[in-house]
């Protein structure tokens, strides 16, 4: 038998350190809904997802009770929006966004994703319908995420793609500017996405994705920053050591639960994304265990260091306790979503030049943050083509989730509520990259050998 | 199906005695047990088997916790799998 320490242990990871499952995930390949007419495409949508989804909520929460387990999220990934929306005659494609939120009530989860088009050599037809429904899509619809993939290591960069963003990411916060821009906070703008992520709001169901599979997210910084406390002032060895020893424990939950969810619903097993995401609840920070190592402040010089050290040994850690890991595996750093983020960035001590250098060693990029409402569309696609750049040269996802904050300004405060947090309003600098987004065309793609 | 009970709350007569007796009267045989009391506090772990065809899981869970719940302790019951999977490779 287990002993009895290892079982207070796990209760107490579950109890007092918010170890959960962030999310269960089903992806559900849509390619079969295209249809030229716009309706039935619609039906076909909606009747495959809550066929497919139907016992998804129903087994979370079993497995749940089971198991004595949280989990947070029941959500959906489907096939990007821009391939099933391809052979439809119809100009205007909101209405499928309208179909996968109906459908995402109907089966009872809170996100669906991949109301997506991926573009990073350029757009079909299909896509550029996609791209000029988002930002109606998103603000007349509750739990629809968009996502959109402009460059790839292979591809280089979109940048008529880049410039389209920022128009698309101003445009949505302008039609959701009743409630601070939230619109924007469901739209992930990506280099190298990946087709297996189970964490919104950049989730889709790629296209080398079987018909339907269940990817499962897990979290736990609370249960590492409590691990950290028993290595105060001890060498680097030593912590990464405890972080890689946690990362399995928690890993392993994940796996189980994959299995179980995975056996009882029918549908193949996916991957585990082994990514460490924070909630704004206090003791569930990445922040926090930045600090562990000795940081006065997260965003303070030695950042990037110590995020580089907990990112690679989450993974290292997590590797082992997982048949199959993917989706985008590693430490989150969204601001509005991690109370030591929050603290940090409403302080003055974290700037998006911090936040930005910190990406390129974890995933997944510049995430939640909120920036003034007057930012120009030039000044947002040259924010997201700076994380591009990252992610295309270092082979890595990177992402931009940014949301400028209609009528609000540097060193005020956005509450979303929930898991998304409150986000304080980051400044960006005043001087124009106009003329450089202006020039279009596609950044080629890089040298892979000869690297420094 | 195997699970594992815990009981955690402050030390008083006859709390083993009230949770083997609802195990009992609902037909779960208890296969391990094992008590401490640190600090005034009762801390019992129990190995338990329910029969195949016997109680459902969600309505025994409920029985534990509601009685917990009367008296003022903290009572859940999870499968063993999730205790093994974390601790053991």
């Amino acid at each position: 038998m287990i002993n009895s320490g290892e079982i207070l242990q796990t209760i107490e990871m579950i109890d007092q350190q918010h170890l959960d499952i962030r999310t269960i995930t089903m992806g559900i390949s849509l390619r079969d809904c295209a249809h030229p007419d716009i309706k039935a495409c619609c039906d076909k949508i909606y009747d495959k997802i809550t066929r497919y989804a139907e016992n998804l909520v129903r087994t979370g929460e079993q497995i749940e009770r089971e198991f004595g387990i949280p989990i947070v999220n029941k959500r959906i990934s489907v096939t990007p929006a821009a391939i099933v929306a391809e052979s439809c005659d119809a100009e205007d494609v909101v209405p499928i966004a309208a179909a996968l939120d109906r459908a995402a009530m109907a089966v009872g989860v809170n996100f669906i994703g991949g109301y997506s088009a991926l573009v990073h050599k350029g757009c079909t037809k299909g896509d550029a319908k996609l791209l000029r429904a988002i930002p109606e899509a998103l603000a007349t619809t509750e739990r629809v995420c968009s996502s959109v993939n402009v460059a790839t290591t292979r591809a280089g960069i979109n940048m008529n793609a880049v410039a389209e963003m920022g128009r698309i990411i101003k445009r949505t916060a302008a039609l959701t500017a009743g409630d601070n821009g939230f619109g924007c906070a469901k739209i992930v703008v990506f280099a190298n996405a990946v087709e297996d992520n189970p964490f919104m709001a950049g989730a889709f169901h790629g296209t080398g994705e079987p018909e339907c599979v269940i990817n499962v997210g897990v979290s736990g910084p609370g249960v590492v920053h409590h691990a950290l406390q028993a290595c105060k002032g001890q060498p680097f060895d030593e912590v990464a050591e405890t972080i890689k020893k946690t990362a399995f424990r928690i890993t392993r939950m994940g796996q189980l639960v994959a299995q179980e969810a995975s056996k009882r619903l029918g549908v193949p097993f996916g991957v585990v994304d082994l990514s460490l995401a924070p909630t704004p609840a206090i003791g569930d920070s990445v922040a926090d265990i930045l600090e562990d190592m000795g940081l006065e402040s997260v965003g303070t010089h030695g950042t990037t260091a110590a995020l580089m050290l907990l990112n690679d040994a989450v993974k290292k850690g997590g590797v082992m306790a997982s048949s199959h890991v993917g989706g985008l595996s590693g430490a989150f750093i969204p601001v509005s979503e991690d109370a030591g983020m929050i603290r940090a960035a409403e302080k003055g001590l974290l700037s998006i030049e911090k936040l930005e250098a910190m990406t390129c060693v974890c995933s997944v990029g510049l995430d939640m943050i909120a920036i003034p409402g007057e930012t120009s569309a030039e000044t947002i696609s040259a924010i997201i083509a700076d994380e591009a750049a990252i992610g295309v040269i270092n082979n890595k996802t990177t992402a931009v989730r940014i949301i400028p904050v209609p009528g609000k300004a540097a060193g005020d405060c956005v509450d979303f509520g929930g898991l998304f947090g409150k986000a304080p309003i980051m400044p960006v600098h005043p001087l124009s990259s106009a003329e450089f987004i202006a020039r279009g065309g596609r950044i080629p793609a890089p040298l892979n050998s000869l690297k420094n | 199906m195997r699970a594992i009970v815990t009981v955690i709350g402050k030390d008083r007569v006859g709390i083993i005695a009230d949770v083997c007796a609802l195990l009992a009267k609902n037909n779960v045989n208890i296969l391990d047990i094992s008590q401490t009391v640190m600090q005034e506090y009762f801390t019992m772990i129990m190995l338990v088997e329910i029969p195949k065809g016997g109680i459902d899981f969600d309505e025994l869970s409920h029985l534990l916790s509601d009685s917990g719940t009367e008296k003022d302790l903290s009572i859940r019951i999870q499968r063993e799998d999730i205790f093994n999977a974390m601790h053991r490779i």
